[in-house]
């Protein structure tokens, strides 16, 4: 048989069933994904992250629909990411925002992707942005990523997005609920939907007094960023244009200001970040190689006897304690 | 990064431990989608990862759909009696963008008689009505393909 070019080759070419089969080795960790990353990593960086955020229900994928025809109408190459949430119980999933979005089955300039939560938590799935990179060498620009359907306090998508759309849906508590702290204070633009409902005007109206109630004068400084609110209907297909409108303002904002290269930064920290807690919490709990154990500490605790907090102390210590030996270790003689 | 790290870091994914990703979609024209919810429901609680793009799906749109998601099953719910027509018409759209790898199973009315004849186009199993749901979940953890690429 003769050799055929990996799937990272393909992807470059444009190949886009192996662009789908590598997403799938990407999700899962494994070696081919991580090597075929290696190899797309360089050609990434080209593409604008943009990141929908919101309640269950609060109408993203019908958003993000909307969203794919204004980018394809310029030529844009759309991908989207569709998170959905795991079982806790069992690990399953059921991933239904492809269908707000099944009008564009025949059309090659869009790549919907969805993704299993598996419990990562913030309404992202651990490898979305591992996922979003493999889009981004692929040539797909915008990459919209959609979160699992979130609450007041989901506010990862904003470590990792370029602009994060906070959605917010009419009818969902009195103007106290724009005062709290948390997913509101993230949005790069907040997006009220729906808003062929009356009661979208009044929580509009609330979002943008809220906006007045500092005691910073309103200053015309261009370093800083006056989040919009914009009002969508994806029904009647109104203020969708607008919202086109404030994402691209906001990304000649990034540009302008010198924030990109910042946010580029915290975004790369984040997924380092990330992935060290990952792989230290995986070293913790598979090592046995000394009598405080992880399942040992774990059963004190349970017992009362350490506190959570100096059962981590303990099985933290005893890893740096074995990696200072493994170092050694390898020093050359 | 020195081989000991690599292993503790990013252990290989063996292929039966990761999750199987499944579509589950209904072609044709009739309305009837609560077998189609029923066999979502089921692969999700037996650890699936289901994609549920329900009902009024053309062949076009499930080979899109099969494509893109990279899923490693087809399901198809029918109750129109169209069998004989879309199935066929799905299996060529599947195989047009490569995707004839994907295990593909039917459920719904489709008349014993028919059976074989749907084997033979590459469908790999028949789930009638009165199926007992842990069967068609302990086939598709039977059948569902292992794959093999280089990075």
């Amino acid at each position: 048989m003769a050799t055929r070019p990996g799937l990272s080759a393909r992807v470059l070419d444009g190949d886009r069933r192996a662009l789908a089969r590598l997403l799938t080795y990407i999700e899962n960790d494994d070696p081919v994904g991580l090597t075929a990353l290696d190899r797309l990593y360089p050609h990434t960086g080209k593409a604008h992250l943009i990141g929908i955020t919101g309640p269950p229900g609060g109408g993203k994928s019908t958003l993000v629909n909307e969203l794919i025809r204004s980018y394809r109408a310029v030529g844009k190459q759309v991908a989207v990411i569709a998170i959905d949430p795991s079982s806790p119980l069992t690990g399953g999933a059921t991933l239904g925002d492809r269908i707000r979005m099944l009008e564009w089955y025949d059309d090659p300039g869009v790549f919907i992707r969805s993704m299993a939560s598996r419990r990562f938590g913030g309404g992202l799935a651990q490898n979305a942005l591992a996922v979003a990179h493999t889009f981004d060498a692929a040539g797909f620009d915008p990459i919209i990523i959609e979160t699992v359907g979130t609450g007041q306090d989901e506010v990862g998508i904003a470590r990792l997005a370029h602009t994060t759309l906070l959605v917010q849906v009419p009818g969902m508590g009195d103007g106290v609920q724009t005062l709290k702290a948390g997913a509101l204070e993230v949005g790069d633009i907040i997006v009220v939907t729906k808003s062929d409902r009356p009661e979208s005007s009044e929580l509009a109206r609330d979002l943008r007094s809220l906006q007045t109630l500092t005691f910073e004068h309103p200053v015309e400084d261009a370093s800083v960023w006056k989040v919009p609110v914009v009002k969508t209907s994806s029904l009647r297909r109104e203020g969708i244009a607008q919202l086109v409108e404030a994402v691209a303002d906001h990304r000649a904002w990034l540009d302008a200001s010198g924030q990109l290269g910042r946010r580029l930064t915290e975004i790369a920290a984040t997924e380092v970040s990330t992935r060290i807690q990952m792989a230290l919490v995986a070293m913790v709990q598979g090592d046995h190689s000394h009598d405080a154990t992880f399942g040992g500490m774990i059963e004190e605790v349970v017992a009362r006897r350490v506190t959570p907090q100096r059962a981590a102390q303990a099985l933290v210590a005893k890893l740096s304690a074995r990696d200072d030996d493994a170092t050694q270790d390898a020093v050359p003689g | 990064m020195t081989d000991r790290q690599d292993d503790v870091t990013f252990p290989a994914t063996p292929e039966r431990t990761r999750p199987i990703r499944v579509l589950v979609a209904k072609p044709g024209l009739d309305g009837h989608d609560r077998g189609a919810k029923v066999l979502a429901r089921a692969f999700r609680d037996a650890g699936f990862e289901v994609i549920y793009t329900g009902l009024f799906q053309t062949p076009e749109m499930i080979a899109s759909a099969s494509l893109q998601e990279d899923v490693d099953v087809v399901g198809l719910s029918i109750l129109s009696g169209a069998h004989m027509t879309l199935f066929p018409a799905i299996m060529e759209a599947l195989r047009q963008v490569g995707r004839d790898d994907a295990l593909v199973i039917a459920g719904g009315t489709i008349p014993d008689e028919d059976v074989p004849l749907v084997k033979a186009m590459g469908i790999a199993e028949v789930f009638g009505p009165g199926t007992l749901l842990q069967d068609a979940i302990a086939f598709v953890r039977d059948h569902a393909p292992v794959r093999e690429d280089l990075p």
